[in-house]
């Protein structure tokens, strides 16, 4: 977890507002790291909603870091680990199954994403723990940042390799 | 390792490229392992890459498997570190290119000092005074081999007990077994030795074998070829993962439908229906109506250890119906007319026994026994495995069950098959069992019997049966020995055995070696630890579930001095033929000869090839008298895809082998006519009867997707370690509460044989007063509660296993970490 807790701590130090400004200043540092075989990569964090716009279990798709990556942003209701927002419960992740890039599809009873090809479900509660299945990874976790000035929610770095890439960064 | 990495190095064009077979269950799903020079990557680009594909742009799903789990950096004993990355065979026609979620780890779980191996045996290791060290070669061989042969000259073989392993993959595989076997049986002549899942030399498959019928009879893809598939007692998308969704689920979408018309010319050909006969709603049964749709699947949700009385009225009912095959009966079958009246069971009084509706039952026979049209046999595949190996009466079932397959002549035709789904993948070659009869080991051992066990690639200490009581006796005993040993303090090898000897000979001690990856729950009783190598640090080959045999190849070192399991017999095997050579005995030395062996190959050609050779020993071989055929060189030609065994012949450069057995009618039988056995249904054994009356829960165990064995890796494997941190027990919501307990909440477990612990996760379609307990783990020990009972060939029962339950409490680690939502795909 080593690199999860170097990004939360950068993001910690660099605050809320700056984050469009900190990825910009790091993307140097970032991308020698990359060719480096580091694992943080030069994200552009991303705007892309509003918490209060958010309905309770009601998956919002965007894509990020690039228009091939399609993911989703949820409001649990309930705060969970990783959630942000005022109520610690908005979360996202790529909507692309680790094993082999099927869409998953939401279900806002269960909150677990499923994969139809091979069947694998993961559970959009526990960091996208997968509860059964072929992966042989969790599904990747959009790290986002909330602003209580504006109440944005921006999409700042990904846990976990995206499907069909050899980097998250084309 | 952390699973968080967002990147991965890819292997540059000219990467070394090796084949390795999936050990991660019976299928043997084919890999490529690059390895290349750490320093060094690959481009983008398809043709800077040697996978050849563009990641300068996303992949469209399905392209390929390529996870970070797929790659790791591991070192060689050149000092360099190379980067390796292992990833599923698309030209495999096992697993055509799909992983599972095991097998999709296999890179991450080899050795590194940091990483998922960090705690393999590097070097052998003896407990001194109070605790492990570290030895040489030469320390820990001449303890073990003193001690062996200080109880062979003065009590004979019969005292030296083995627990090890017999089968294909990591820990067996047919280099292994025969180097095992041939120290056990030839050299040293002892018949005290039980198999790592069971207490006994035996077959799981007495049955079957018997009635001229082996186990293993078709191919994968007469899963596709199958009008129904008849699952039994088997979770195949949990544990035969790969063969499932490839070859299963494409029959169950209807998608083989040309195939079957081009094989079956004129003969009606459809989508597969599936029955299965499995007191639980396994994840399997909701991956099937996913795909094939309710209508086109049946669950035969049958009582506990009642599928003798399934068998044998589904038997007297297609009889009846005149759907049996009577002229298949009369010209390759015996014994046909005693069986039916011997297994007559009115479809009521079936109903009654198994608990399943008549109106279930008839469809059921109507789906899979019904033909098609005149002349046409409908082609039902029954696939077997846990349900039945480990059931109530292991021999009967099989009894019950190939009668009524031999009746409706479901096997020897493609689309049939009467085969088990297996778990480890197979690899015997043994000189014969050198004894008469079947010896409880387990029982032995209680009752202070036996003076020195080898464990060898097994566990019993999670995974046999009444496992409590038979650990207690090995700790006590093995801590009499440790007790010898702490007082010998500066004691010579020499001086060492004989204090250890004096305390298994005169204090009821047992000396205690576990030659295995890990020091594993054994270590906890050991004396001496032998450290092992396993596929990729060693070449092996094994075969799968439908006989066919590859070459997994080596491409890193072991770590530290480890060494394969042949190596490590045949280290044991000369240093006691020197042994008796150095005090003059020339005839007890040459008992210990013939293992001169340099590489696994050497005993690969002493066992596997010499079988049936003009000149060799007795063999038993599941390569049969043509196993000479398979050369290294020639495996190593034929791929990821290998050869079926028996093979037929060496043509123009290929291994030509055998799709199905039995295609001819000629049965393994002294006339080759195949055997129907009486199996009347006998009720539960008495043992299991009474804790079933004392106890409230059935507790039915068994194994789970993401886990392999006993964990032996993944409990050092993050991702599988945090999913389940302990034995999970699924049980009915209703009973969870009336216990009080809720998901994650630990409890325990207990009857009259034993007690142990287990992670509550409450499933809606678990019926009430039943459980499911993930098996042989190592937090939390489903055979802690399992009765000693067995069958006639002292095969165990471990579903007949009835406990009471009891809330513990909050573990808040796994309230909070662990996903408690339905492992079944709805």
């Amino acid at each position: 977890m080593g690199n999860l807790v170097s990004r939360r701590q950068f993001l910690k130090l660099t605050g809320g507002a700056a984050v469009g400004a900190a990825a910009v200043s790091t993307d140097a540092r970032a991308a020698a790291s990359a060719d480096a075989g580091g694992a943080v990569l030069p994200y552009k964090a991303k705007v892309v909603g509003k918490a209060g716009l958010l309905g309770p279990d009601h998956a919002v798709a965007f894509t990020f870091p690039d228009a091939s990556s399609p993911c989703a942003l949820l409001k649990l209701g309930t705060a969970v680990p990783g959630g942000v927002g005022p109520d610690q419960d908005i979360v996202a992740y790529s909507t692309m199954c680790t094993h082999m890039g099927c869409g998953v599809s939401y279900d806002s009873v269960q909150r677990v994403f499923r994969c139809p090809c091979h069947f694998s479900v993961f559970d959009a509660e526990k960091s996208g723990e997968m509860v059964c299945g072929q992966a042989t990874e969790n599904l990747p976790r959009i790290v986002l940042k909330y602003d209580g000035k504006d109440d944005s929610i921006t999409a700042v770095a990904v846990v976990g390799l995206l499907y069909g890439r050899q980097s998250n960064i084309l | 390792m952390s699973t968080t990495h967002d990147r991965v190095a890819l292997p540059p064009v000219g990467a070394q490229r090796t084949n390795l077979t999936c050990h991660f269950c019976i299928v043997g799903c084919g890999y490529h392992v690059y390895k290349w020079n750490a320093e060094v990557e690959g481009g983008r680009a398809p043709n800077q890459n040697a996978l050849g594909l563009d990641f300068r742009k996303q992949l469209p799903p399905l392209t390929a498997i390529m996870t970070p789990a797929m790659t790791n950096v591991i070192k060689d004993k050149d000092g360099r570190r190379y980067n390796i990355m292992i990833l599923p065979d698309r030209g495999c026609s096992v697993n055509q290119g799909l992983s599972s979620t095991r097998g999709g780890q296999l890179a991450k779980v080899m050795y590194t000092a940091d990483g998922v191996g960090r705690e393999r045996l590097r070097n052998p290791r003896v407990y001194v005074g109070d605790a492990w060290f570290d030895t040489s070669w030469d320390d820990a061989l001449g303890l073990y081999c003193g001690v062996t042969k200080k109880i062979l000259d003065s009590d004979g073989p019969a005292e030296l007990v083995f627990d090890c392993f017999d089968h294909g993959g990591a820990g067996g595989g047919f280099e292994n077994t025969w180097a095992t076997g041939k120290l056990m049986f030839t050299a040293l002549k002892t018949p005290m030795v039980r198999i790592h899942n069971r207490p006994a030399y035996n077959s799981e498959c007495h049955a079957t074998r018997e009635m001229g019928i082996g186990e293993l009879n078709n191919s994968y893809e007469d899963a596709e070829l199958a009008d129904v598939i008849m699952a039994i007692g088997c979770n195949s998308y949990e544990t035969q993962t790969n063969y499932f969704l490839a070859h299963w689920v494409p029959n169950l979408l209807g998608g083989t439908v040309a195939k079957k018309q081009k094989w079956f010319p004129g003969e009606a050909a459809g989508r597969a229906r599936i029955i299965f006969v499995d007191p639980r709603r396994t994840p399997t049964i909701a991956v099937a109506e996913q795909v094939a749709g309710n209508d086109n699947v049946l669950h035969l949700d049958i009582e506990p250890g009642t599928d003798i009385a399934l068998f044998n009225g589904l038997l007297t009912y297609v009889v009846e119906q005149g759907w049996h095959d009577g002229d298949f009966i009369a010209r390759h079958t015996r014994d046909f007319d005693i069986t039916v009246p011997a297994n007559r069971l009115s479809l009521e009084e079936t109903s009654r026994i198994t608990g399943v509706p008549v109106a279930r039952l008839r469809q059921a026979a109507e789906w899979a026994y019904r033909p098609k049209a005149a002349g046409q046999r409908t082609r039902t595949m029954h696939a077997y495995e846990k349900g039945i190996i480990w059931g109530n009466d292991n021999y009967l079932i099989q009894s019950a069950l190939v009668d009524l397959v031999l009746a409706t002549h479901n096997v020897g035709r493609r689309g049939t098959g009467v085969v088990r789904m297996g778990g480890h993948q197979e690899g015997y070659t043994r000189p014969p069992y050198p004894g008469d009869k079947k010896i409880y080991i387990d029982q032995e051992i209680i009752q202070g019997r036996g003076l020195m066990y080898t464990a060898w690639g097994a566990n019993p200490f999670q995974t046999t049966l009444n496992a409590e009581q038979h650990r207690a006796a090995i700790l006590h005993r093995a801590g009499i020995v440790r007790e010898a040993i702490g007082k010998a303090r500066g004691a010579s090898t020499k001086d060492k055995v004989d204090v250890i000897y004096d305390a298994v000979k005169n204090r009821g001690g047992l000396f205690l070696a576990s030659i295995n990856l890990y020091p594993t729950a054994l270590a906890e009783a050991a004396h001496v630890l032998l450290p092992a190598a396993h596929p990729g640090e060693t070449h092996l080959t094994s075969m799968n579930g439908e006989r066919r045999c590859r070459l997994s190849e080596r491409f890193m070192d072991p770590p530290g001095v480890a060494r394969a399991d042949c190596l490590i017999a045949a280290d044991i095997a000369n240093s006691l033929g020197a042994m008796y050579a150095a005090e003059g005995k020339a005839d007890l030395s040459m008992r210990f000869a013939g293992f001169d062996w340099k590489t696994e190959e050497d005993a690969f050609n002493d066992g596997f090839r010499a079988a049936g050779t003009a000149g060799a020993p007795p063999i038993d071989s599941q390569g049969g008298g043509t196993g000479y055929l398979a050369t290294y060189d020639r495996l190593r030609a034929a791929g990821n895809n290998g050869v079926q065994l028996p093979i037929k012949e060496y043509k123009d450069g290929k291994l030509i082998g055998t799709e199905m057995l039995y295609t001819d009618n000629k049965f393994d039988t002294a006339d080759g006519k195949a055997i129907f056995k009486p199996s009347p249904w006998p009720g539960l054994p008495r043992m299991v009867a009474d804790q079933r009356a004392k106890h409230r829960f059935w507790i039915n165990n068994g194994r789970v997707n993401e886990v392999w064995q006993t964990g032996y890796h993944d409990m050092y494997n993050e991702f599988v370690r945090g999913r389940w941190p302990m034995a999970f027990l699924e049980i009915n919501p209703d009973d969870a509460a009336s216990l009080g307990v809720s998901a994650g909440d630990v409890v325990e477990l207990f009857n009259d044989y034993g007690s142990t612990y287990a992670m509550t996760y409450p499933e809606p379609s678990i019926k009430k007063s039943q459980t499911f307990m993930q098996f042989g783990y190592w937090n939390g020990i489903a055979g802690d509660l399992v009765t000693p009972w067995t069958d006639r060939n002292i095969i165990p029962y471990y579903k007949g296993t009835w406990a009471s339950i009891r809330r513990v409490g909050t573990v808040a680690d796994f309230k909070e970490t662990v996903s408690f939502k339905p492992r079944r795909y709805a």
